[in-house]
């Protein structure tokens, strides 16, 4: 089975986030495989570990990149892609990152496309529809399983809580929720292999695109921060007074109740 | 610049959701004077063209189908696209819905389109379309512009107030046939999980329990001061990966995201994660025994004590203040 992920480098948003020069401050900063991508790519390990074939993880990104795909070699898949974009095009959004996935994806008969659901930094959920749009293939979003026979597929889907069992057949993209799977750990023999698993770069150039044909088609104008909640009240003193205290703040001082 | 801009009516449980309404007065800022075009579609449409207009659409597209009797991002897609081409519109407004997260992206792909995401606020500014959502799970906030073509959006629950309801109002219904075949997902089965009573995405006030309520039973004192102030309850994924409650009821990156007016959160430890999903609630309150807690970082106002003391003790007190429900 011919298989690939779509895997995204985030900021770890578990960090604080400062701004500088009207941007989020990334000195420093811890940056991660986005979570959602992580179960991504443990699937697509435990399909093919189960049905045989190959797992490709691709990344749209700058060189920095290499760190996260080298991670998820790693963790057991087969071949890395970084799409190196950052001399060719200035300014990006979803649809530019969906365009160029897409682009490389179209000649590569894939099987089957695992994307997270959200990334957690830019939170738009687009790219895996996106994808699976430009490649006219069916695609499920947010799902929590997932099992393959020959080219039938079922998928357990989370739908704001409920559960939708859904049948289809390959080739399909799929997008991970949280509960699909534990994502494993590298080991430290799978950190030794990764170094050696091949991890191709291609550009802008190498997949038919112009710069126009992936120019975004919305722009950020301005990054703020929430503005800083003054010390929330802590209340103080006998329990029943202090209950009495919060419900009279929620009705006089807040007036939500 | 006048725009004609779709919104897609959601239905849920056989009634169409707060969300749409509120996209529909989303719609009426971008339209700028221009007209705004509900769209129903589903195997019945049958009331949910009025109800639309009533909340502000000028006038209304229906589809009714067989296969649109449940979603399908292959069906729904095709009767939304049947409606965009025989309507042009120059914007489109969706929910940030299971719904909308699901089928947005793939119509805005069809129409190499951008789409601004899970949007909470917007405005014209100096003759620009602003649009405010959240980034970094909710840490920090981004405005977009749209640069090229089509303004399309979808707006997060609870977020952009909707008009108020004419009951006078009227407007022109139509409906459109399209063709909608090769369905390429088959829906076998689906598991209703989701809490009887107040929709959590839309509650004005949530009830959310975590892991230190400690056992099923322990979210009873939390479920009779969501009673008494007519809200609903929620959980942290601690509580629902402790099967102290359902996953229908996770709040969060991964569940739902909420905005209500008030939010108490009882017993949580207040992860990023968790954050993500509330931090925007208007009124946050924390009951925790521990006051290094992060959830007290976000709270407004807040208990250290102990849940199973404190929560009896405002349902009480409540109570005492006739706060009948709303
Ligand atoms: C040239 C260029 C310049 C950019 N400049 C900016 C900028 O100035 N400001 C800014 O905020 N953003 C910029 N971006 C990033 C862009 O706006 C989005 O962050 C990106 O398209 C992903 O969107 P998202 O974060 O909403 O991901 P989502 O749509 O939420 O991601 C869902 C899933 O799609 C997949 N996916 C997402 N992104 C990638 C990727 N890059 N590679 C592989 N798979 C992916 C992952 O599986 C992920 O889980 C730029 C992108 C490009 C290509
Ligand atoms: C990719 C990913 C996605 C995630 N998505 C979500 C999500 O959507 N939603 C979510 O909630 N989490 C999510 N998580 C998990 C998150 O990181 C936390 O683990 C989880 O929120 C913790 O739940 P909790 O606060 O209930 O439990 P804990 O962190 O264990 O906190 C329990 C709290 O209860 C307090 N307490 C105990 N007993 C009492 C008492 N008697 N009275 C008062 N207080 C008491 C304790 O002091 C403590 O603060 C996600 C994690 C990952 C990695």
């Amino acid at each position: 089975m011919n298989i690939y992920v779509l895997l995204k480098r985030t900021f770890d948003t578990e960090e604080k986030i400062t701004l500088s020069g009207g941007k989020i401050n990334e000195d420093g900063a811890e940056f991660i495989i986005n979570p959602y991508d992580e179960y991504a790519v443990e699937e697509a390990i435990q399909v093919r570990d189960a049905s045989g074939g190959e797992v490709t993880v691709v990344t749209v990104g700058g060189e920095e990149a290499e760190k996260q795909l080298r991670t998820a070699l790693a963790m057991g898949a087969d071949k890395a892609i970084l799409i190196n974009i950052e001399d060719d095009v200035e300014n990006g959004d979803q649809f530019t990152t969906a365009k160029i996935l897409a682009e490389y994806l179209k000649d590569k008969n894939p099987d089957l496309i695992l994307a997270g659901n959200v990334a957690i930094d830019g939170g738009s959920g687009q790219v895996g529809p996106r994808v699976a749009e430009q490649l006219n293939i069916p695609y499920i979003t947010t799902i929590t399983k997932l099992t393959i026979d020959g080219q039938n597929v079922s998928v357990v889907r989370d739908v704001e809580g409920d559960s939708e069992t859904i049948e289809t057949s390959l080739p399909l993209l799929v997008t991970a929720q949280q509960g699909l799977n534990d994502p494993r750990y590298p080991s430290l023999p799978g950190i030794m292999k990764a170094k050696k698993k091949p991890l191709e770069e291609l550009e802008l150039d190498d997949l038919d695109l112009e710069e126009e044909d992936v120019e975004a088609k919305t722009k950020t104008i301005e990054i703020f921060l929430p503005p800083k909640k003054e010390a929330g009240k802590i209340l103080q003193g006998d329990l029943s007074d202090q209950v009495k205290e919060l419900a009279g703040l929620l009705r006089s001082e807040a007036k939500v109740i | 610049m006048s725009r004609k801009v779709l919104v897609l009516g959601e239905v849920r449980d056989g009634s169409l959701r707060n969300v749409s309404f509120e996209a529909i007065a989303a719609a009426k800022t971008i339209s700028e004077g221009g007209e705004v075009v509900g769209v129903a579609l589903g195997s019945d449409v049958s009331g949910f063209g009025e109800s639309l207009i009533q909340y502000g659409a000028d006038r209304v597209v229906t589809v009714a189908h067989p296969s649109l009797a449940q979603y399908t991002s292959d069906g729904f897609s095709q009767a939304l696209l049947g409606v965009i081409d025989s309507e042009k519109p120059e914007g489109i407004v969706l929910g940030h819905t299971a719904l909308g997260k699901d089928l947005a992206p793939r119509i805005a792909g069809k129409l190499d389109s951008g789409l601004v995401s899970d949007v909470t606020s917007l405005e014209e500014t100096g003759g620009n379309l602003v649009f405010t959502r959240p980034i970094y799970s909710g840490k920090a906030f981004e405005k977009k512009i749209i640069t090229d073509g089509l303004v399309f959006v979808t707006i997060r629950p609870n977020n952009i107030d909707a008009l108020e309801k004419d009951g006078g109002r009227t407007g022109d219904i139509s409906s459109l046939d399209v063709d909608i075949k090769d369905l390429r997902t088959i829906i076998k089965d689906v598991v209703r999980k989701a809490s009887e009573g107040v929709d959590l995405s839309e509650a004005k006030v949530i009830i959310a329990g975590g892991r230190g309520v400690k056992s099923e039973e322990g979210f009873e004192p939390l479920k009779e001061l969501a009673d008494v102030l007519g809200g609903a309850v929620g959980a942290s994924r601690g509580a629902c990966d402790a099967d102290y409650c359902d996953y229908s009821l996770q709040i969060g990156q991964t569940g739902k995201v909420v905005t209500p007016d008030l939010y108490i959160a009882c017993g949580i430890s207040g992860a990023i994660q968790h954050l993500a999903g509330m931090s925007n609630s208007k009124v946050i309150v924390a009951i925790n025994k521990d006051p290094e807690a992060n959830i007290f970082k976000v709270a407004d106002y807040g208990i250290v004590g102990d849940l199973f003391e404190v929560v009896p003790l405002l349902t009480e007190e409540f109570r005492k203040l006739k706060v009948g429900s709303n």
